[in-house]
């Protein structure tokens, strides 16, 4: 996996952004969490997805 | 009996087609005129573009479902509205030319009693010298995305012994759709990586937003940690952590064989080269004509200076500082013509989403407000509803309405496709344009507007694939899956 070290450099462009640590990355993939979020954010969308149909 | 023609078969056409028919059933008249004898489900152009996708499985043939749907299909482009009729006849008529069935080339006059104008974008390539050339590729339609594939497919072969450079972005600074070049970047990334030539890859985002994470709509902001943090720390954040240095702000003036040339706000001037560019072109009305009665050209009348037709917007607000949301249109309707309405691509902005920008020289450098997706489905659905109405109520029936201004907007944006290692960015924004006086600072609600990368959003994605198409078919059930 891609190190922060290796991503950023000192004073570059992407100096001053968020970058993810390894953990993060880890969970974006990971299918328990995931599967758990696919139901969070279903629920998320169907909300707005109520609320813009009148 | 009443007759609708609906001009535009995409998204927001196909949509406003198939429910007036289902509404209105065999007692009246719907008529789809379409230049494509195929439907685009267009997200899903993005892995078609990175090989991911054969075009066969984002398009299918529009004819058997309007017959199954009892709509006329007409596979022609609209050229002209008479919204007085003509010498013969005061009815209402727009003139075709086919591009199929058999009568390619012919020209047609349909009568009409309500017209709703779907017919999208033009892809302006024209309006950067050295963009419609072939040295760069798009993947705003399915063929498009087909030679995409085909070209960078060729750059991934090089790669493999020699270093390669790839560029992509919008290509003119008023260009609308960054999010589907958001995509195409990381999705190509994605690929490379899979493909083991990613160190051999130099990939480069170029794009007119101010900055990253505006998509046309000004940014978002999302709650994360107890803050409320902008979408451009989101997005900079992928850019950083995927390697992709950016140019931001930037108007691409001309295109050469493996060079862009652009400029950027402060004035200054640049250039990229490429051996792979895949560059946004931006969007104009797609040219349609409109007469009087007597043959007199009434095109600035019925349609803004852009090409895309007038609605019951306030465009008249002046500068940035006087723009609210309620400037946004709500009903659709042309205010000349009542029985005329614009939905998707096709209605006319009022201002941008975006606050306005121009380099030093007084280049325009900024995003043209996006109308594609969910916004574009569900106002077709109500602009159908108030035709329906009309036709079903008489002239004095309510009009429905759909304020990009009090509608939110889900949106899925492919990182890479994968079952078990895509990700993607799940994201809502509500409303899509900002309200600063609902809203003040943010000018949105922050309960109903997240987001965040992940695998679960490349399964909303998928998912979503497969269900706008059956829906699009018009399978058992259709009706019920929302826009």
């Amino acid at each position: 996996m891609q190190r922060i070290e290796e991503t950023v450099k000192p004073y570059d462009q992407n100096f001053t952004t968020m970058v993810p640590t390894g953990f993060v990355k880890f969970m974006r993939t990971c299918l328990i969490w995931q599967f758990l979020r696919f139901i969070a954010i279903n629920i998320k969308m169907i909300i707005v997805v109520r609320k813009s149909h009148g | 009996m009443a007759r609708l023609v609906v001009m535009g078969g995409g998204v927001s056409g196909h949509t406003a087609a198939t429910f007036a028919k289902d509404w209105l059933g065999d007692e009246h008249e719907v008529v789809v005129v379409t230049p494509n004898s195929q439907w685009n489900w267009i997200p899903s152009n993005i892995w078609v573009g990175v090989g991911q996708m054969t075009k066969e499985e984002v398009v299918f043939p529009l004819a058997p479902v309007y017959e199954k749907a009892g709509i006329d299909f007409r596979q022609a482009k609209a050229v002209s509205i008479h919204p007085n009729g003509g010498e013969k006849s005061d009815k209402e008529y727009i003139t075709i030319e086919y591009t199929g069935q058999g009568k390619e080339g012919q020209t047609e006059e349909i009568t009409y009693d309500y017209l709703i104008n779907a017919t999208g974008p033009k892809l302006n390539f024209g309006a950067t010298p050295g963009l419609d050339e072939g040295h760069t590729v798009s993947v705003c339609t399915a063929d498009h995305a087909v030679h995409a594939n085909l070209e960078l497919k060729k750059v991934f072969e090089k790669a493999k012994t020699e270093k390669q450079k790839i560029l992509v972005g919008t290509g003119h600074g008023m260009c609308t759709c960054q999010g589907a070049a958001f995509e195409y970047i990381f999705n190509i990334e994605h690929e490379a990586n899979k493909a083991g030539v990613r160190d051999n890859l130099e990939i480069k985002w170029i794009s007119n937003e101010s900055f990253l994470g505006d998509f046309g709509i000004g940014g978002l902001h999302m709650k994360r940690g107890g803050y409320a943090a902008s979408s451009r720390l989101f997005a900079e954040s992928l850019y950083s952590e995927r390697g992709i240095p950016w140019i931001i702000g930037a108007h691409v003036s001309k295109v050469e064989a493996g060079k862009a040339h652009y400029e950027l706000l402060d004035g200054s001037t640049g250039e990229e080269e490429f051996d792979f560019a895949m560059l946004i072109p931006p969007f104009a009305g797609v040219g349609l004509k409109a007469y009087d009665k007597d043959g007199s050209d009434i095109t600035d009348t019925i349609f803004a200076p852009n090409g895309f037709m007038k609605v019951d917007a306030k465009y008249d607000a002046g500068a940035y500082e006087n723009w609210k949301a309620s400037d946004w249109p709500r009903t659709y309707q042309n205010p000349t013509y009542s029985n005329m309405f614009a939905c998707g691509i096709a209605f006319a902005p009022p201002h941008l989403i975006s606050k306005p920008m121009s380099s030093v020289n007084g280049t325009p450098i900024n995003p043209t407000p996006p109308r594609t997706g969910m916004p574009s489905g569900i106002i077709g659905k109500n602009v159908a509803h108030s035709v329906c109405d009309l036709i079903k109520k008489g002239p004095d029936a309510h009009l429905h309405e759909a304020s990009m201004a009090e509608m939110g907007a889900a949106c899925v944006a492919s990182a890479g496709k994968g079952l078990t290692d895509g990700t993607a960015a799940a994201l809502t924004v509500y409303p899509v344009v900002p309200d600063f006086e609902k809203y003040p600072g943010l000018g949105r609600d922050l309960d109903y507007t997240f987001g965040e990368i992940g695998l679960a959003g490349h399964w909303i994605k998928h998912i979503l694939h497969h269900l706008f198409i059956y829906k699009a078919k018009l399978k058992p059930g259709w009706t019920l899956i929302p826009e």
